[in-house]
């Protein structure tokens, strides 16, 4: 049987009388790889704070396996734009584990390997703001993972990347998955989306216009906008 | 012009022969002031920092408010103060009136709204750039605190700088809570301004040399310390 972890019943957000995303209703389940496609505006990145919980409802319910609180502690997220503590890499790194109250031989040792695992074995003690673009997004990302979430949000996490970091970051992602991380992502990349989705939820003015699998929608989409989408014309 | 290099000249004996009432005066001056700075910063950048992270209904009038103090005339603080502490006031009865004590009180009143408000401008920007991680990071109240502290310490400290030139420069207050009583009260400020009464311009001129010398010095020693200009960090 597959377990539900995250879901949305009749979800609205509203922004000055606007609504942005919604109504809502998803049901995302264990052991997948989603990846939110949609045109700019469409609620990508609504969608994925509203389900990591920092964006509240304006309307409906948001339905989790536990607290919100509790299910926030195993869940992480990453932005577009890495932000960065004001601090060293291994500061950044350190940081979420600090919070769960990790004891320091525990800490050191995963610092060490997440850094060696993003190449930035030998940058521990710079400043991490004045990273490459392509260093902070993986510092971010390996500072998402350092906490073992069951859950990953990454909103264009690849956005402005060159080629190599991109798939650096891919690789990461594959491997967090197959070792059971779900993950949630948006993109405008529709190669990186074939390349990494086993689900797609495919939004349209806020509201979900098609979900399934990722197969069947790159195949076989079933509305004439995921088509229009797919094939590269503008869409709203 | 005479009376400047004459100032220079008495400034530079008094430090010199390390003038017996100088060091005592300057002594004094430091330890108030920097009493002072320690007990206000305690107070300002946790508040301000507060203030910056949490929305409350009248948050912009608590600013607004808090903006205004800033502008405290210190005679007034003074005379409250004053009038606080004296025999027939509501603290009288622990006799801090005419002492360091009553100094520092006074000096707390008023920097510590100075040091709130910068805190407050330095940590909002900073704020604004980290909400949404240390919301994802599900952080309590306390650590979004104690993060922004850490990370803003270089703007915190020029905050406190701030309230420390105020402090060291203040001699209103001061004057009318310490009463410039000699081995007990005086400081810098106030033995510069009885010395202009009694039109010793050199010597007055000479004591203010040293106070601008030591509020340097003070800055110099923090931000060394802390290695605010610390080589690769933009």
């Amino acid at each position: 049987m597959v377990s539900m972890i995250l879901s949305l019943q009749a979800a609205v957000v509203k922004r000055r009388g606007k609504s942005i995303l919604g109504p809502v209703d998803l049901d995302l389940t264990e052991a997948q790889f989603t990846i939110v496609l949609g045109p700019n505006g469409s609620g990508k990145t609504t969608l994925l704070r509203v389900l990591h919980g920092v964006e509240r409802l304006s309307r409906g319910a948001l339905t989790l396996p536990r607290s919100q609180t509790d299910a926030r502690q195993k869940q992480a997220y990453v932005f577009q734009s890495p932000i960065m503590l004001r601090r060293s890499v291994r500061a950044n790194l350190a940081y979420p584990l600090k919070l769960l109250g990790r004891p320091k031989h525990e800490i050191e040792p995963l610092v060490q390997h997440w850094a060696r695992r993003i190449g930035l074995e030998g940058a521990l003690e710079r400043h991490a703001p004045r990273l490459s673009g392509g260093e902070k997004q993986k510092l971010a990302l390996a500072r998402a993972l350092i906490r073992e979430p069951e859950v990953l949000f990454l909103d264009e996490p690849c956005a402005n990347l060159d080629g190599r970091s991109t798939r650096e970051i891919e690789a990461l992602l594959s491997e967090a998955h197959t070792q059971g991380t779900r993950i949630i992502m948006t993109t405008h990349d529709m190669g990186q989306a074939r390349r990494l989705a086993r689900e797609v939820v495919f939004l349209l003015g806020g509201r979900v216009h098609e979900q399934g699998p990722s197969a069947a929608f790159f195949d076989a989409p079933k509305t004439a906008a995921a088509v229009a989408f797919l094939n590269g014309e503008i869409v709203e | 012009m005479t009376d400047i290099w004459a100032g220079l000249e008495a400034a530079f004996w008094l430090i010199i022969t390390l003038d017996g009432d100088l060091v005592e005066i300057t002594a004094r001056s430091l330890q108030v002031s920097l009493s002072a700075l320690v007990i206000a910063s305690c107070l300002a950048l946790p508040f301000g920092t507060w203030l910056a992270i949490r929305r409350f209904r009248y948050r912009r009038t608590a600013i607004a408010v808090l903006n205004a103090l800033m502008g405290l005339p210190p005679v007034v603080v003074g005379l409250i103060v004053y009038l606080m502490l004296s025999r027939s006031g509501p603290f009288g009865v622990f006799g801090l009136l005419f002492t360091p004590t009553a100094m520092i009180i006074a000096q707390v009143i008023i920097i510590t709204p100075l040091i709130a408000s910068i805190t407050h401008q330095a940590m909002r920007e900073l704020w604004a750039e980290y909400h949404d991680l240390l919301i994802s990071l599900n952080t309590s109240k306390r650590q979004r605190i104690a993060t922004l502290i850490w990370d803003g310490r270089r703007a915190l400290l020029t905050a406190a700088l701030a309230g420390f030139g105020r402090a060291i420069g203040e001699v209103g207050a001061i004057m009318i809570v310490g009463g410039n009583i000699d081995h007990a009260t005086r400081v810098l400020t106030t033995a510069i301004a009885l010395e202009t009464g009694k039109g010793d311009f050199a010597l007055a001129l000479g004591l203010g040399f040293v106070l601008i010398a030591l509020a340097l010095a003070v800055n110099i020693v923090i931000h060394s310390l802390s290695r605010t200009e610390q080589e690769g960090r933009w």
